[in-house]
């Protein structure tokens, strides 16, 4: 990690000092054990604060839609899928985009390093190759990363980026696709305990929208819950119902575009289990149509085109 | 006075039976304020619950009033919440929030009666911080981890007992009707080693941040500050001492009700006005906004910052946006102070 924050350092340092970008977004070192924060260097000495972390957890593509001139971002591989389907859409321009990507095993869940504390509070977290050491008041954990990563993260068989200008690191062995089987598991509950599972989760959700703004694939300039005229929403938070529509809506909204990457869920304060509903509509657009978001720069997005052999079971009684 | 942990919940038990009695439950990985029904379900442990106390007084979504019309005309039915209230556990952080946000519900111009009745029939039993964490800065915004104020009774925290110290007339009654038995001196003892022992170690200064933001409300230090922020309402929902709300009339048909909801300044439609017009027209003004609210305007008004210093701003952004360095920064920040 170290050598990759170095070389991110040196990549950014060249492309500022050389003009060939205005601006790298990348990541800092955050004000919490292992945090890695977004940043924005705009000169090569912004660009020595630069760093790569175990807690680089955000999806950075969220804040090119917003950039003009020429820009470089440091990538992982959830960020890069969703800078190709934000290309697709014509939200980015690929031409002023610089990808510096960065292969990624996984970033750390410090809920579940938390978690190995006895959710005491996290005061450090230190790398070391395979293993973190996780440090609190008066105890210590140590730790497989791989057993504390993101529920995303470890879903993800996307790790290399799938385009890049220039890559820093090595490319990691190729992961096989995860299964679905907490999905699965969800479909086969009846309606009534599906039900149950959303009046729960959906019960905790304060409407900050806070998923929503993580989202790098939520960029309507109005977005439905925000207008009022005609009002498409209840504007109160009692109404758990509300905040199930508010969902249910969004998630809908991102089928076929959403790339798993799980910046939703972690952004939620309030730990509000949303991928079950996001990988549901990974899977059935998986199914229905053999598409994923964001994986290759060439192919049409699954729902801004067809094929005569398209399922329609939803349409015709076969 | 003195009561001991085993006691807590037979205590609780018998005040619910007076009182609607809040304390923080466990809710998976987080505590909330919840209304109990058996005092075995309240928790006390060393972290801050999620959302804080505020919303007890001042609920995310409060119906004013109800409304319904017909031929013979209209009728409203409003109801304020008058039911007696025992808040348990609340840390000073919180309890001292609320003495902050009685200057806007209680003031020369308005005085809300939702609020301040729930305010008046509640009796606030805080409980102190032995182990504040690393990202409490309390004592740098005129609290600490056994303040006391807005509470009628504080617990401290010595072991197996909470030391109990009488804070008000409210809290002398709940206390002799609990039958609280006298604190030892050697309790008492502990009690101070306890408070003596308990260090804020994050400290945020504010000197001479007001007189800054006096003057940079167009400085450039604004482009810079807001870039991260994803414009979500994690900070100012579970802040508190924001206060921000929009009314809104949830109705179907003739029936309806008048609806407060909290409001946050990092969203677009935050000061949206009815002709579309929009004063604060990007994240850096409504970012701007919500620093200049909590350490100027909120000063101007009341002379006080509207900061507790709790730290959940800090713990639950989702981009690590984090107000100690934001405050660092605008301090550091070169703003001529003589135009």
């Amino acid at each position: 990690m170290p050598k990759l924050a170095e070389q991110i350092k040196d990549t950014a340092k060249k492309l500022l000092a050389e003009q060939k970008v205005d601006l790298v977004v990348g990541f800092t070192e955050g004000s919490l054990p292992l945090r890695g924060t977004p940043f924005f260097a705009r000169t090569p000495e912004e660009a020595e604060k630069l760093t790569w972390n175990l807690g680089c957890e955000n999806n950075l593509a969220n804040y090119l839609r917003k950039k003009t001139g020429k820009v470089a971002v440091v990538a992982k591989g959830c960020d890069v899928r969703a800078i190709v389907a934000l290309v697709k859409e014509n939200q980015i321009n690929r031409d002023d985009l610089y990808i510096i990507g960065v292969p990624c095993s996984g970033m750390i869940d410090r809920k579940k390093a938390a978690a190995l504390l006895d959710s005491q509070e996290i005061l450090a977290i230190e790398e070391n190759g395979d293993t973190v050491v996780i440090k609190g008041t008066n105890n210590s954990a140590t730790a497989k990363v791989t057993d504390l990563m993101h529920s995303s993260c470890r879903d993800c068989s996307y790790g290399n980026p799938v385009i890049y200008d220039e890559l820093v690191g090595e490319l990691l062995p190729e992961k096989e696709a995860a299964d679905f089987a907490e999905i699965e598991a969800f479909e086969a509950k009846t309606a009534a305990e599906r039900r149950a599972f959303m009046n729960s989760e959906f019960s905790k959700c304060i409407r900050c929208y806070a998923c929503r703004n993580a989202c790098p694939m939520c960029y309507c300039e109005e977005c439905f819950v925000d207008c009022n005229q005609p009002e498409w929403i209840g504007k109160s938070a009692y109404n758990t119902e509300d905040n199930i529509l508010f969902q249910v809506v969004r998630v809908f909204h991102c089928a076929g575009r959403c790339v798993d990457c799980g910046a939703c869920e972690r952004a939620c304060p309030m730990g509000i289990n949303l991928r079950m509903l996001t990988r549901k509509l990974v899977k059935d657009v998986k199914e229905l149509y053999n598409a994923e978001a964001g994986v290759n720069i060439e192919d049409k997005p699954a729902l801004a085109t067809f094929t005569a052999d398209d399922p329609e079971a939803f349409l015709l009684k076969e | 006075m003195i009561i001991s942990k085993k006691d807590i919940p037979g205590f609780l038990d018998k005040l619910i039976s007076e009182y609607q009695v809040f304390a923080p439950v466990q809710e998976g990985s987080y505590t909330l304020f919840k209304p109990i029904s058996s005092g075995a379900d309240a928790v006390l442990t060393a972290d801050n619950t999620k959302l804080p106390a505020k919303e007890i007084f001042f609920p995310q979504s409060e119906k004013l009033f109800s409304y319904n019309v017909t031929e013979a005309g209209a009728k409203l039915e409003t109801a304020i919440d008058d039911q007696k209230k025992v808040i348990f556990g609340v840390r000073p952080c919180d309890a001292r929030s609320l003495v902050l946000l009685d200057n806007v519900f209680n003031n020369d111009k308005f005085q809300d009666p939702y609020y301040l009745t729930k305010r008046a029939n509640t009796i606030m039993v805080g409980i102190g911080c032995n182990t504040p964490t690393s990202t409490c800065f309390c004592t740098s915004v005129k609290g600490g981890p056994f303040d006391t104020k807005g509470l009628d009774l504080l617990l401290v925290d010595t072991g197996d007992a909470y030391v109990v110290e009488v804070l008000s007339d409210k809290g002398k009654a709940l206390a002799e009707q609990a039958g609280f038995v006298a604190a030892s001196d050697a309790d008492k003892a502990s009690a101070a080693k306890v408070k003596k022992e308990a260090k804020v170690t994050c400290q945020v200064n504010t000197d001479g941040l007001k007189d800054k933001l006096d003057v940079n409300f167009y400085y450039p230090i604004w482009d810079k500050i807001h870039e991260k922020c994803l414009g979500c309402g994690a900070c100012t929902y579970l802040c508190p001492t924001c206060h921000c709300f929009d009314i809104v009339d949830d109705a179907l048909d003739c029936d309806g009700c008048r609806v407060r909801n909290w409001d946050s300044c990092a969203f677009p439609i935050f000061t949206l006005h009815g002709s579309g017009h929009n004063p604060r027209t990007s994240n850096k003004e409504r970012y701007r906004n919500r620093i200049m609210h909590k350490f100027k305007y909120f000063v101007d008004n009341f002379g006080e910052i509207a900061c507790v210093g709790c730290g959940r701003c800090i713990k639950n952004c989702p981009v690590n946006l984090d107000i100690r360095v934001v405050l660092e920064d605008v301090r550091g920040s070169e703003a001529r102070l003589d135009s």
